[in-house]
């Protein structure tokens, strides 16, 4: 089936089977590798990508329903340079490996902006969508406050 | 793992949807439950019907003191709405135990009904409001309630050319409080047991079990005990006596008890 789809601003068109997962279509044919795959059924949120806006799993949808709509991937995250969150989370050393950051970046990033002053307890709660298997969470809490935080001010 | 090939539809009306369900198809809705089936190859249908195109089946509206949930509202617009909360309130507890942000923005309220697992939040918080549930094929509509609707898990009296297409939910007991309380072994993942409440107490109590059996179950003596003034415990300890296992019966008790209190303080 035929397909366009919007990504990161650009319009990507393709040819997919209806049985391709828009993870792998964002890999495989948008050639956009910053978007992990974890798990495939959805427990991870790894490959967690923003549609319209909101955040969903990517491996929960298949290309074909992206079709004429728009995506949002970690490489569309930072507008110039770096996102606070992105320099939040690099001074708050809240990644190791890495391959869990980009679901949680495009997780979070709403949360952001939606939530000023944070609690604990709901910037845990923000985080419960995705799984970290290195570092702990303790950084990242950090992190969402002070990006939470930045944006507040902005 | 990835899914195996499969023919897929997205119809424009629910009429053309409908004549393309049966045997061998299946509908997608939000996808939160089927696709991880398909990925891991437990589901197989030859044709997929994506109803996501069907806006007329999304939207939360009250009609002559019901609410009327369309099939494909999501589960995030059930938690975002005001109508929800100040009416019915015990689905905005509810829905708030359903997977993550992330599940949640894709994931339907008819889709979790529809697919009826065990450990589902929405189908126990529709049971203790005496929620019925129409559905639609060429041969035509029927409403029935949830007791007979939930047949056991993962299963519904859904044939296979009927398609969920609304809920709707009478006006909870004005005077009455709610609660609805789970225990899961992390926030977010599937619950072992949870408890829905709709209490005023001395005058009416509705309180549905998630995890006591094989569908959501009502507790009618735990309920009818309420109304006749007994405390907390006393129903709680009558919700859970049909369950067998020892474990899972104090868990169940626990769980009535801290929904009865916090529903009607």
């Amino acid at each position: 089936m035929r397909i366009a789809v919007r990504v990161n601003g650009e319009l990507h068109e393709g040819e997919v089977e209806p049985r391709t997962l828009l993870s792998d279509f964002i890999r495989h044919d948008v050639g956009l590798t910053g978007t992990k795959v974890g798990c495939e059924h959805g427990v991870c949120g790894a490959c967690t990508v923003q549609l319209d806006g909101e955040p969903v799993r990517s491996c929960l949808m298949l290309a074909v329903q992206a079709n004429g709509r728009s995506l949002r991937t970690i490489e569309g995250l930072a507008i110039d340079g770096e996102h606070p969150l992105q320099r939040a989370f690099h001074e708050r050393h809240a990644l190791q490996c890495g391959f869990c950051t980009a679901g949680f970046l495009m997780s979070l990033e709403p949360f952001v902006r939606e939530h000023a002053e944070p609690s604990e307890a709901e910037i845990r709660e923000a985080l419960a969508g995705n799984l970290c298997r290195c570092t702990g969470y303790r950084g990242m809490v950090e992190a969402v406050g002070q990006a939470a935080r930045e944006l507040g001010d902005g | 793992m990835k899914p195996a090939p499969f023919d897929y539809a997205a119809p424009r009306s629910l009429d053309e949807a409908l004549g393309l369900l049966g045997e061998d198809a299946k509908a997608l809705a939000g996808g939160q439950s089927l696709v991880p089936l398909l990925n891991f190859r437990l589901a197989r249908p030859e044709l997929l019907v994506d109803i996501n195109g069907l806006s007329e089946l999304a939207g939360l509206e009250r009609n002559d003191g019901l609410l009327r949930i369309g099939a494909l509202t999501r589960q995030s617009a059930l938690e975002r709405s005001e109508l929800v909360a100040a009416g019915w309130p015990l689905l905005t507890q509810a829905v708030r135990f359903v997977g993550h942000p992330q599940i949640r923005s894709r994931g339907t309220v008819g889709g979790s009904v529809a697919h009826a697992d065990p450990a589902a939040e929405l189908p126990v918080a529709l049971a203790a409001l005496d929620a019925r549930f129409t559905a639609q094929s060429p041969r035509g509509r029927r409403t029935v309630g949830a007791g007979e609707f939930f047949i056991g898990p993962l299963t519904t009296a859904l044939e296979p050319d009927e398609l969920l297409v609304e809920i709707e939910v009478p006006a909870p007991y004005d005077r009455a409080g709610s609660a609805f309380v789970e225990h899961a072994r992390t926030h977010g993942d599937f619950a072992i047991a949870g408890a829905a409440a709709v209490v005023a107490r001395g005058e009416h109590a509705a309180i549905a079990l998630m995890g006591a059996g094989p569908a959501p179950l009502r507790a009618p003596a735990a309920e009818r005990a309420l109304v006749e003034g007994a405390e907390p415990e006393e129903a709680a300890a009558l919700a859970a006596s049909a369950v067998e296992e020892g474990h899972r019966r104090a868990l169940i008790a626990e769980l009535v008890r801290s929904a009865i209190e916090e529903a009607a303080p």
